[in-house]
C-alpha cells in the first residue's frame, strides 16, 4: 500500500493519462476490429479495476457484491437507451441509480467490518444477479436500426474516455484530504474516529464514488455489447476480476490496478486461445501467493526490486 | 397439500447435505477463526474424486467415501502447511480478512483446475439402485437421497462424538475456547489447527461424494456451496454440529417454503436474505456461540 501523499500518484496519472493519448491516436490508423476490440476491454477493465480500488484500496473495505453496482448502471443505460434516450443522458441515469444505491447500500452493510462487509456483500450481489436473473430472463438484443449505424470506434472512445476519468479520479483522491481520511480508516478505524475522522461518512463516499465510475463502466457495457442476457453483468466475476486486477497490481495504488488489468486481459486473451479459464488459475495462485508474501501486488515488488538495485 | 409435502420432503433432504457442508466450515471457522471461501471448492472437489473412483476404479458410490475423505485429510494437511497456516500469526481480525483472501484465490484456481480436468459439464453419479423410490403416504422418497440423509447424519453424529471424547478432538475444543490457555496446558495447538483444517476438509470431501451421487456437480458449484455454508453457519452460530446440521435441515426447508410461495427461480434468494438480515442484526457477534 503507497498512502504517501499523492504527489507520485500525480506523475503516475500524468503519465497513464499521456499513454491514454496515444491510444486516442489508434483509430486513425485504421486498425482491424479485433485490435479496437482488445484495447476496449483493456480499457473498461481498467476503469472497473480503479472503481474498485477506491472502495478497497483506499477505504480498506473488500466489497465483493461490485458486480451489482456495474449491473445496475448496465440495467438502466440499456432500458432508456432503447427506449430512445440518448445513449450519454442513459449511462449518466445508469451511474446516478448505481450512485444512489451504493448509498443505501453502505449505510445497511457497514454495520459490518472486515471479512463480514465482504461476504455481506457478496451474498448481496448474489440477491441481485439471481433477482435481475428471474425477472429479465430475456436476452437483450439492440434493435436492428441500431445495429446497422453500430460504429466500433465510438465505444472505443467512451472507453478511453471512462478510463481517463477513473484515473484522473483516482489520482485526485490520492492527493485531497478525503483521500487522507479514507486511509486513516483503512489503517485503524477506531484511531480515526478518535481523532475526529468520521468514518461512516468517509466509507459512504469512498462506495459511492466506486459505484458511480463502476455504474459508468456498466453504461459502456451496455452501448458495447450487441445482445447479452440482462444478468450477465451483474455475475460475480466482475468482481472477481476487478479483485484480481487490483490487487495483483497493488491494492491501494494508482498504477497497480491499471498494470494489473494489462497484465490480466493480455494473459486471458493469449491462454483463452488453447485453454478456457486457464489464466484463472494462474492468477488464483498469484494472488494467493501475494497475500502471502507480497501484500503490495507487483508495484510494491517494483519499488523492492529498485530498492535493491540503488543499494 | 401432497406437493407442498413432497417439496419439504426433498428440502429436508438436500438440506442434510447442506449441514454436512457447513460443519467442515464451521469446525474451521470456529476453531482457527479462519473464514476458508474455497470451502465450496473443496466439496466440488470431493464429489470429483468420488467420481474418479467410481468411473476409473469401478468403486461402489458410498464406498468412494472410503477413499475421498483420507485423500482430503491429507490434502486439508497441506493445504494448511502450504497456505492458511501462514495467517495464524496475525490478530483475529487480519487472520478473518487474509484467510478470505486466500480462499478467494484458492477459489478461483482450483475453479479452473477443476475446468481443465474434468471440462466444465455437470456430471453425476449413475449408481445401481439410482431410480429406486420409497413411497410413504403418498410421497415419494428416492433411495439414494435417504441414504445420503442417513451417510450426512451418520458423518456429523461421528464428529460430534471425536469432539467430545477423542483426546485431540478435546484438545481442538481447547484451542477454540482459549489457545492461550490451552498452550500453558501442555496442548499442542499447532497441531490441533492442523488437524482441524484437515478434519474440515474431510468433510468436505464427504460432502461433494455425497452431492455428486445424490445431485450432480460441475466445476463452477463451488461459490454456491459455500454460500449455502455460510448461511447454515450465519443460521446455527457455532460451537454444536448437532445444532449445524438441524440448521443445514431449517435452510432446506426454507428453500422448498421459498419454490413453492414464488416459483424455483427464487429458491436461492431465500437463504441469501436471511444471511444478510441475520448479519446486520448481528454484525458482531454473529458466529458467537
Amino acid at each position: 500500500m503507497s498512502g504517501r501523499g499523492g504527489r507520485s500518484e500525480t506523475r503516475w496519472a500524468a503519465a497513464i493519462l499521456a499513454g491514454f493519448a496515444v491510444l486516442a491516436l489508434v483509430p486513425l490508423a485504421a486498425p482491424r476490429d479485433d485490435v479496437l476490440n482488445f484495447l476496449l476491454v483493456i480499457l473498461l477493465s481498467i476503469t472497473l479495476a480503479e472503481s474498485w480500488n477506491i472502495v478497497a484500496g483506499y477505504a480498506g473495505q473488500v466489497n465483493l457484491g461490485h458486480a451489482a453496482f456495474f449491473g445496475i448502471g448496465a440495467l438502466v443505460a440499456r432500458t432508456l437507451w432503447i427506449d430512445g434516450t440518448p445513449i450519454a443522458a442513459a449511462t449518466a441515469a445508469g451511474a446516478l441509480l448505481a450512485t444512489l444505491s451504493a448509498l443505501v447500500i453502505g449505510v445497511a452493510a457497514f454495520r459490518l467490518r472486515g471479512a463480514y462487509f465482504a461476504i455481506g456483500t457478496l451474498a448481496l450481489g448474489e440477491i441481485s444477479r439471481t433477482t435481475v436473473g428471474n425477472v429479465l430472463a430475456e436476452i437483450s438484443t439492440l434493435p436492428t436500426a441500431t445495429i446497422s449505424t453500430y460504429r466500433l470506434t465510438h465505444r472505443y472512445y467512451v472507453a478511453l474516455g471512462l478510463a481517463a476519468v477513473s484515473v484522473a479520479v483516482v489520482a485526485a483522491l490520492a492527493r485531497s484530504r478525503l483521500g487522507l481520511g479514507m486511509e486513516a480508516v483503512r489503517e485503524d478505524e477506531e484511531a480515526a474516529e478518535a481523532s475526529g475522522v468520521g468514518a461512516l461518512r468517509l466509507k459512504l463516499t469512498a462506495l459511492a464514488l466506486s459505484a458511480a465510475l463502476a455504474g459508468l463502466a456498466g453504461g459502456l457495457f451496455a452501448y458495447y455489447h450487441i445482445s447479452y442476457y440482462p444478468s450477465h453483468p451483474f455475475s460475480p466475476h466482475w468482481t472477481f476480476d476487478a479483485v484480481l486486477m487490483t490487487f495483483i497490481g497493488g491494492v491501494g495504488t494508482l498504477h497497480g490496478p491499471v498494470l494489473g488489468a494489462v497484465l490480466y486481459v493480455v494473459l486471458k486473451e493469449y491462454l483463452a486461445v488453447r485453454w478456457v479459464d486457464f489464466h484463472l488459475l494462474i492468477f488464483g495462485a498469484l494472488f494467493v501467493a501475494i497475500v502471502l508474501v507480497l501484500p503490495g501486488g507487483l508495484v510494491q515488488a517494483a519499488a523492492r526490486l529498485r530498492g535493491a538495485w540503488r543499494r | 397439500m401432497t406437493v407442498l409435502a413432497q417439496q419439504l420432503v426433498l428440502g429436508l433432504l438436500i438440506g442434510s447435505l447442506y449441514g454436512l457442508a457447513a460443519a467442515g466450515l464451521s469446525l474451521v471457522f470456529g476453531v482457527l477463526k479462519v473464514l476458508n471461501v474455497a470451502h465450496g471448492e473443496l466439496i466440488m472437489l470431493g464429489g470429483y474424486g468420488a467420481f474418479w473412483a467410481v468411473a476409473l476404479l469401478g468403486m461402489d458410490p458410498f464406498a468412494a467415501l472410503a477413499l475421498v475423505v483420507p485423500a482430503a485429510l491429507v490434502l486439508g494437511a497441506v493445504l494448511f502447511l502450504g497456505l492458511f497456516g501462514f495467517v495464524m500469526r496475525a490478530d483475529e481480525e487480519t487472520r478473518i480478512k487474509n484467510s478470505l483472501l486466500i480462499g478467494f484465490g484458492l477459489a478461483l484456481a482450483l475453479h479452473a483446475l477443476a475446468v481443465q480436468l474434468w471440462t466444465a459439464d455437470e456430471r453425476s453419479i449413475p449408481t445401481p439402485y439410482g431410480g429406486a423410490v420409497i413411497t410413504v403416504a403418498g410421497l415419494s422418497l428416492p433411495v439414494v437421497r435417504l441414504l445420503t440423509l442417513a451417510l450426512a447424519f451418520a458423518l456429523i453424529g461421528a464428529l460430534h462424538l471425536l469432539l467430545a471424547h477423542w483426546r485431540w478432538g478435546q484438545a481442538i475444543r481447547a484451542a477454540a475456547e482459549d489457545w492461550q490457555a490451552a498452550l500453558l496446558t501442555g496442548i499442542d495447538v499447532r497441531r490441533a489447527y492442523l488437524l482441524a483444517f484437515a478434519m474440515g476438509t474431510a468433510l468436505a470431501g464427504a460432502a461433494g461424494t455425497l452431492v455428486t451421487i445424490g445431485y450432480s456437480i460441475s466445476p463452477s458449484i463451488g461459490l454456491e456451496w459455500t454460500l449455502k455454508a455460510l448461511i447454515v453457519v450465519v443460521l446455527a452460530g457455532l460451537g454444536s454440529m448437532l445444532g449445524t446440521f438441524t440448521g443445514g435441515l431449517a435452510l432446506g426447508v426454507a428453500e422448498a417454503v421459498s419454490a413453492a410461495a414464488f416459483g424455483g427461480p427464487y429458491r436461492e434468494v431465500v437463504g441469501l436474505v436471511i444471511f444478510v438480515v441475520v448479519l446486520l442484526v448481528r454484525p458482531r457477534g454473529l458466529f458467537g456461540r
